[in-house]
């Protein structure tokens, strides 16, 4: 994090919310959650569990931002119709 | 108000409510109870207006007070002993994040075995903190440093919080005439709040985030050169305390009778009362001494213990607390500052009053004529440690 909030001269260990403040995080990745858009019935579980908030409903359903997808498996894991696979990253 | 008969805690409890606080938050201890006790009663009694938060750990304490004061409250709380020790991690988020805070120690021994007497290792044990650290040596100074603390912790300069140290129960539970000043007269000298930034729902910052290596270490780089500012700070306030109130203590250091002694005590807290005792009376057999009384441990006072110790022939420091496998601390302090100089004193580091033995003026005579004998018959010497386990009288 460059951007630390310096005030009267002293660099103090604030920082405001920032987008990438530490990165892309989607390069930690190992394993890839992969949607099956025919499975899928539009719970949104995956958007209300995912710790990142990385998947967002569109009007095709959900999207999952692998930028910052860190591919921790919490959305394939609560999916109740197995429609989010979860494979290893090449 | 004038003067009243207050015991060193409730002239702390005083200085809180002169000073204006907003939050306290605290957790019982002995011997430091009875400052929160206080500060209680006057809260309910409408005295005073403020906000005091009941937790269930010092751990907690510390935090909640830290969280009032990012808020851009004025806060306090106060501990002792085995809670200092608890609270000893957010010692270091409260330096680290540049807020002002003010924290009475009582200070107590640490167990085990379970001891409830006077002994600096609680204390000591924050050095490396980031808190100015500080020690009263009676009544009226601990009500005067407690406010003064709120004027050097609030400082541009500073932005760094701070520890008024009192010993256990001599000062904490023994009634003594204090000059309690008029609210008015301290309003005028003790201006609101002023601190880095403050968090709240308008001023939305994240603070503690992870940060890079370099970052870090620029981070330490800037609380070492707000210490090494402070000291000026600390030496200002006590200087204008006294224009406006007429009592001042030396700043970072007292010294009593030192210019012209040959030999200096070195020493921290409510004995260097005894010390000065003992000095007059040495002085009435031929011992030429003097007291330097150490008010700061943090920041250490380097550039006066060199002025007041350079050319003497002998320093004796004495340390009521003892780092293990090394030397009582403030000897590791003044020695390595006294080694600075070409030719150092003579010095020796004597480890007394441990655990509450108590020590009197006779006893600070005996242990200082030996050094000044011992250096005179011997000549040049360094001593890092000698046991002085008090004599029945």
């Amino acid at each position: 994090m460059s951007d630390l909030i310096k005030i009267k001269d002293n660099i103090l260990p604030l920082s405001v919310t920032s987008e990438a403040s530490m990165g892309k995080t989607g390069s930690w990745r190992t394993f890839k959650p992969v949607i099956d858009y025919s499975k899928c019935i539009n719970c949104y579980l995956c958007w209300l569990y995912c710790p990142f908030s990385v998947i967002s409903k569109s009007e095709e359903g959900v999207v999952i931002d692998y930028e910052y997808c860190k591919g921790c498996g919490v959305c394939a894991n609560v999916c109740p119709v197995k429609a989010i696979a979860f494979v290893p990253e090449r | 108000m004038g003067v009243l008969t207050l015991t060193g805690n409730y002239a702390v409890a005083w200085a809180v409510k002169r000073a204006r606080v907003q939050v306290v938050a605290a957790y019982p201890i002995t011997p430091q109870t009875t400052i929160v006790e206080k500060i209680s009663q006057m809260v309910e009694d409408g005295e005073m207006n403020a906000k005091l938060i009941r937790v269930e750990s010092e751990h907690s304490a510390l935090a909640a007070t830290f969280g009032a004061a990012i808020g851009g409250a004025r806060a306090f709380t106060a501990t002792a002993s085995h809670g200092l020790l608890y609270m000893h991690e957010v010692l270091w988020w409260v330096a680290g994040a540049r807020v002002p805070v003010v924290m009475a120690v009582v200070t107590r021994a640490i167990g085990p075995p379970w001891n409830i007497w006077t002994d600096h290792s609680d204390i000591m044990d924050q050095r490396d903190t980031g808190w100015i650290i500080s020690m009263a040596e009676d009544n009226q100074e601990a009500f005067d440093l407690t406010l003064q603390a709120f004027r050097i912790t609030e400082d541009d300069d500073v932005n760094l919080p701070m520890i008024v140290g009192l010993d256990a129960f001599i000062l904490s539970h023994t009634y003594a005439p204090v000059d309690v000043l008029e609210q008015e007269d301290v309003d005028k000298w003790l201006p609101p709040r002023k601190q880095l930034y403050v968090i709240d729902p308008e001023n939305r910052y994240s603070m503690g985030n992870i940060a890079y290596p370099k970052d870090y270490m620029l981070m330490r780089y800037d609380i070492e050169r707000a210490m090494e500012r402070a000291k000026k700070v600390i030496e200002k306030v006590d200087r204008e305390y006294g224009e406006y109130f007429g009592r001042s203590y030396g700043g970072l250091i007292e010294c009593y009778k030192c210019s012209d002694a040959k030999y200096l005590v070195a020493l921290m807290g409510a004995w260097a009362g005894d010390a000065k005792e003992a000095v007059d009376k040495l002085r009435e057999n031929g011992y030429n001494v003097g007291v330097m009384r150490v008010r700061f441990i943090r920041p250490l006072a380097v550039e006066k213990i060199l002025e007041y110790a350079s050319g003497k022939k002998g320093v004796l420091v004495m340390d009521r607390s003892i780092s293990f496998g090394s030397a009582g601390p403030l000897f590791i302090e003044v020695s390595s500052v006294l080694s600075m100089n070409g030719k150092p004193p003579a010095m020796k580091g004597v480890l007394a009053g441990i655990g509450g033995v108590d020590v009197g003026y006779r006893d600070i005579m005996d242990i200082i004529s030996k050094f000044v004998d011992e250096v005179e018959e011997r000549g040049w010497f360094v001593k890092r440690q000698e046991w002085f386990f008090s004599h029945k009288r």
